[in-house]
């Protein structure tokens, strides 16, 4: 057994820094890299792909990613790859994978899919079975919105990843599988922590370390309150966990990167996106947040003891996405005197000629920006700002009254007041809204697949 | 006299569906013990009120000097719905740390080490 296994996290979410898990795999001495790709609504949007073509639907940002790690996973045989890039079709991106592993010259790198998480191809059976998928917060049965759901998610938790490694995976692809479970598998995997009783605070502080590193920087500088240009973010370093046999684990980064590895940064994060911090919910555990104890060891550096579980749920949580309309939002500068009240101006006047030609909108929001509108009502600028960005965003059923709403903007150019530019991106794109709907379901009625591929 | 909780406290924020949590983390022992007694449910809910939250919630993280607000339905729809630039409550947690805070005349045990007396 190793005496400590190093999990590195080089993507926090679809979008992420496409340099940062090559630059953690080749300076981190990793034992295994994850990446992490799937926000609430990324499923929805893999399904729709998916439903157009039967290739798609998952995080293409991966196979780019893969295909530049390839050299390095050449040189580092050991170095193993966990990740929920899989989305709505973790068999086509291991499809994918291997492509781009055959042309880099590990055509015989063993990868493994965990699946079983999409729900959608069962929905209406498990519907009928009683699962009544209630709305977490409203208590809404689903089949009072069932006619429009478009995917449907278990997250799954890490015991599917230890059977994938289990069976020699070096690459393993997911689905929904909880962001945390990707640190919580490998640990579990390397010190064989089995899911019963007597390994739950192990998994617990597992998780309290998956927690800390799913989202990336965050853990090591990005969104800390006291970071400034001392922190050198232009060379982030992206967060790695030290994990021992006992639960306990560090916190760091690779040496003569940028940002910063201390209390403040792992405090912030240890508390990001958590209700209740005595109680943080995975499939594999009830997480206490509140018995951790961190302490800065050296530069860099954070120990983090005493996480433990506060017992296990017979319940997985599922992500639901529904088709809830269309939306679309656009800006416009308005410099110049007064620039917060002619924006205010100009927004009536943009709403008017709406209304003028016969169209009607089930939400519209203005903001001007600069004025302190993005926690709006809440503050107000304490002097006059020489000019301000105005956006105008709206949500409606009808596709049409989106589109004729993007062709508002340009109008005002040179039909609204003195001041007005920064129309140079063209009409805004329209986007089709998916609503998130959690809700649980039964352990039992979910069964994880893990297939070597 | 009245201090910005920022000098007392760092804190980040983000996303529940349409929820937000804001998690404020003082910088000493003694400035905990004040904004338990300050920073209350009340307090940040009467902050917040034009949000419309249909409820707020407080959650003590003593071991981490710790305080966190769940803000519920307070994102106008969430990521996916809502209409605001700021979805996710990102900018949630730098708004809170504007608040005045009343300390006592003396307020050198509650400031971030390092930067008292200033």
């Amino acid at each position: 057994m190793k005496q400590h296994v190093r999990i590195g996290n080089g993507c926090g979410f679809w979008g992420d820094n496409l340099d940062a898990p090559v630059r953690l795999a080749a300076a981190g001495k990793l034992d295994y890299l994850t990446l992490e790709y799937l926000a609430e609504l990324t499923m929805s949007i893999l399904a729709v792909q998916l439903a157009k073509d039967p290739t798609a639907g998952f995080a293409t940002d991966f196979v780019d990613v893969l295909t530049r790690l390839a050299p390095i996973l050449n040189h580092l045989p050991q170095l193993k790859v966990v990740t929920n890039a899989g989305g709505m079709n973790p068999v086509g991106c291991a499809a994918a994978a291997r492509e781009v592993l055959t042309k880099a010259g590990l055509p015989e790198k063993p990868i493994a899919v965990v699946g079983g998480d999409d729900l959608m191809p069962r929905l209406d059976e498990l519907i009928a079975a009683g699962h009544e998928f209630k709305h977490l917060d409203s208590g809404d049965p689903l089949s009072s919105i069932r006619g429009k759901v478009v995917s449907a998610n278990a997250y799954l938790g890490a015991k599917p990843i230890v059977d994938a490694l289990k069976l020699g995976a070096d690459i393993v692809i997911t689905g929904r599988v909880a962001d945390a479970s990707l640190t919580v598998g490998p640990a579990a995997f390397e010190f064989g922590w089995d899911f019963t009783d007597s390994h739950l605070d192990r998994l617990a502080a597992a998780t309290v370390a998956g927690h800390l590193i799913e989202c990336g920087a965050q853990v090591t500088g990005g969104l800390w309150i006291n970071a400034d240009d001392d922190a050198r973010l232009g060379n982030v370093g992206y967060p790695i966990a030290v994990m021992a046999e006992d639960g306990t684990f560090s916190i760091t980064k690779p040496a003569g990167t940028g940002g910063a590895v201390n209390i403040e940064t792992v405090v912030e994060q240890l508390l990001y996106e958590v209700a209740d911090p005595a109680k943080y919910y995975t499939p594999d555990v009830v997480a206490n947040f509140t018995t951790v104890q961190v302490k800065e060891t050296e530069t860099d550096v954070v120990a983090v003891t005493g996480g433990t579980a506060n017992g296990v749920t017979d319940t997985y949580k599922v992500s639901i996405a529904y088709r809830d309309g269309y939306m679309a939002a656009g800006t416009l500068v308005i410099a110049g005197p007064h620039a917060v009240e002619k924006a205010r101006q100009s927004a009536a006047v943009f709403l008017e000629r709406l209304r003028r030609a016969g169209f009607t909108y089930a939400a519209s929001h203005v903001e001007v920006l600069g004025a302190g509108a993005t926690v709006p009502g809440v503050l107000k600028a304490d002097h006059e700002p020489p000019e301000v960005v105005l956006r105008i965003a709206m949500k409606d059923s009808n596709r049409a009254s989106i589109e004729r709403f993007t062709k508002e903007f340009a109008p005002l150019v040179t039909g609204g007041f003195p001041g007005t530019t920064g129309y140079t991106t063209g009409r805004p794109p329209i986007r089709e809204v998916f609503a998130f709907w959690p809700a649980l379901v039964a352990k039992s009625a979910v069964t994880p697949t893990v297939n070597l591929i | 006299m009245k201090l910005p909780l920022s000098r007392i406290a760092h804190g980040r924020s983000g996303d529940k569906g349409n929820h937000a949590n804001i998690a404020v983390i003082a910088y000493t022992d003694a400035g905990y013990e004040l904004l338990k007694d300050k920073l209350t449910v009340e307090a940040v809910a009467g902050y917040f009120a034009p949000l419309g939250a249909t409820r707020v919630e407080r959650f003590e993280a003593a071991n981490v000097r710790g305080l966190n607000f769940m803000l519920y339905d307070a994102l106008a729809g969430g990521a996916s719905g809502s209409l605001r630039t700021d979805t996710q409550g990102k900018t949630l947690a730098v708004t809170l740390l504007r608040m005045p805070i009343e300390v006592p005349a003396d307020p050198e045990a509650l400031v971030r080490p390092g930067e008292r007396g200033t």
